[in-house]
């Protein structure tokens, strides 16, 4: 190692150092922003460093890259609505797979014939997970940022033959991984990783419905991380390698997290769209009480204890300013108002929370479903916002139901509950709500923001 | 030996992400996941090389083009990351 290279690997050192404290302070909401800082010093210590790299000889192109891809990104990251976050990590998502797809083509491309024949089985290997975890987090990324966009539509496009399609996909990464890694001089044999890789991605994320995209999202973030990895791992560069598997632990655990929080396997998520769907069991019986805002608002006047559970709808409906006003409102009227969150609420790990705080939401006034469901008896009232699957019932009392086994909020335990919807259909699951039924459940109709806002212009006419 | 050492950091870098993450709260779920885009924009520094060095046109086009997406990632993904962090308030001790 020369002079030069000995002060490169002790920065990156640094840098890991730094994502490292990075991700540390993470780990609460008041040293989070700090946290975050520290880690982009370190990336910029990382990058600076390597622009002293001796086989860099030319930068007009490094700074063309860069200026476009850092124009783009700062541009996206000041426009984006807070709603529209899973669709935005999801295309960086992608991004960051095609990235990393992208730089173990170069790689290849760069070795000229000599420099093939000399390179160890090892390295060929690590560049073939490179070009197929990248080309598969970025056609995955892309379908999933489509449906999350609502660009495609949000349901498990199933057919038959996908089953038999995904096999053959494996099978044929298998042939033709072997055949890049004992041919690596034969350009061919890249070109079908690639086109299986996209393929794959493709046809792997078409067939997850909308409701499971915490999972996907949380899995192919992961896998951005993985590529890097291996991309490190081919080109021997250690701060690729150690950064790459933080953020692929990263994604793997709120993955795992997402999974426990609808009782479901990965496999489950990922292969639901080849099972069969599930016949309807028992029937529901009995009456959808409705009720009007007016009388929502002489109920919540009276009420001490408010439990808000939002869900996806609140974040179509853009209902979040509208419920922080009423909850202004009722703590002035001296009730206390807590909010609830399950872990699948939302499109993304975290979604409700961000959007809550978006509207000035308080962050210790949210708690998680283990933290309100023992004292769920002592709300008078639970509102529940846009959210379906993760307060039904169902999950506890139907054993016929496609979530039984799952934990929800169990929101009927409160005294009141309201439930603020459209309409009485089913939610994304596609699972008859027995919630709705409930003696002690309301069903307020309408859209979310301005059934909010009557609420809240009773509370002003008052 | 090196691939004996690079499994090395493999290992020790996979249980310490582990540990790390495990202790981040639920309600910071989603800054943590733009956080990961911008940590794994770190394909940067590998495309950097790739884009600047003489390997031929191939490489230099491939190469910027990473540099691009993985700008994308850095500067994006702290940005927005930094912003959704900001929103983060306790409640005020009136």
């Amino acid at each position: 190692m020369n002079d030069i290279a000995t002060i490169i690997n002790l920065a990156y050192v640094v840098a890991a150092a730094l994502f490292i404290l990075g991700l540390k302070l993470l780990s609460h909401p008041d040293s989070a922003k700090r946290g975050n800082f520290v880690s982009a010093v370190g990336m910029l210590i990382a990058v600076v460093v390597t622009l002293l790299d001796q086989q860099i000889i030319s930068y007009q192109w490094i700074l063309l890259g860069f200026v476009i891809g850092g124009a783009f990104g700062a541009w996206k990251a000041k426009t984006v609505e807070m709603t529209a976050m899973p669709e935005m990590v999801s295309l960086f998502n992608g991004f960051g797979g095609a990235a990393s797809l992208l730089l173990g083509w170069a790689t290849l491309a760069g070795m000229n014939s000599v420099v093939v024949q000399t390179t160890g089985a090892f390295t060929f290997i690590t560049l073939f997970f490179t070009v197929l975890v990248g080309g598969v987090t970025f056609s995955g990324s892309v379908v999933a940022w489509g449906k999350l966009s609502g660009k495609l539509s949000s349901k498990a496009v199933i057919f038959t033959g996908l089953r038999e399609l995904s096999i053959l996909h494996i099978i044929a990464m298998l042939v033709v991984g072997y055949l890049f890694t004992t041919q690596p001089q034969n350009t061919v044999w890249l070109y079908c990783i690639i086109a299986l890789a996209l393929s794959f991605g493709l046809w792997a994320t078409i067939s997850i419905g909308g409701a499971d995209m915490p999972v996907v999202i949380a899995l192919l973030n992961s896998y951005s991380g993985i590529a890097a990895t291996a991309a490190g791992l081919a080109t021997g560069n250690t701060i690729l390698i150690v950064t790459g598997l933080l953020v692929g632990a990263s994604g793997l655990i709120l993955t795992n997290i997402m999974c426990k929080a609808m009782n479901r396997s990965l496999a489950n998520v990922l292969l639901s769209g080849f099972a069969k769907p599930i016949e309807a069991g028992e029937k529901i019986e009995g009456e959808i009480k409705v009720l009007s805002a007016q009388d929502a608002f002489y109920v919540l006047e009276a009420a001490q204890s408010v439990l808000v559970i939002p869900g996806y709808g609140m974040a179509v409906a853009q209902a979040q300013h509208a419920v922080r006003e009423m909850q202004s409102l009722l703590e002035d009227n001296g009730c206390t108002v807590d909010y609830a969150i399950h872990a699948v609420a939302g499109r993304m790990p975290g979604h409700m929370n961000v959007l809550l705080a978006e509207a000035d939401v308080p962050y210790d006034q949210l708690y998680e479903m283990d933290d309100v469901n023992p004292r769920m008896e002592n709300y008078d009232v639970a509102i529940v916002i846009g959210a379906n699957d993760v307060v039904n019932p169902a999950a506890k009392e139907m054993k016929g139901s496609p979530i039984y086994g799952m934990p929800v909020i169990e929101a009927y335990r409160a005294k009141t509950v309201f439930v603020l919807k459209r309409s009485a259909n089913a939610g994304f699951a596609g699972v008859d709500n027995p919630l709705f039924f409930k003696d002690n459940t309301r069903m307020v109709l309408g859209d979310a923001k301005e059934t909010i806002n009557n609420i809240v212009r009773e509370f002003g006419d008052d | 030996m090196e691939i004996i050492y690079l499994l090395f950091i493999v290992l020790l870098a996979a249980f310490l992400g582990f540990e790390l993450i495990r202790k981040v709260p639920a309600t910071l779920h989603t800054p943590l996941m733009s956080g990961s885009n911008a940590i794994s924009g770190i394909t940067l520094v590998g495309a950097l090389v790739a884009s600047g060095n003489d390997n031929g046109v191939l490489t230099t086009i491939l190469g910027t083009a990473a540099v691009a997406l993985a700008s994308i990632n850095v500067v994006g993904g702290y940005l927005v990351t930094d912003r959704m962090l900001s929103m983060f308030k306790k409640k005020d001790k009136k």
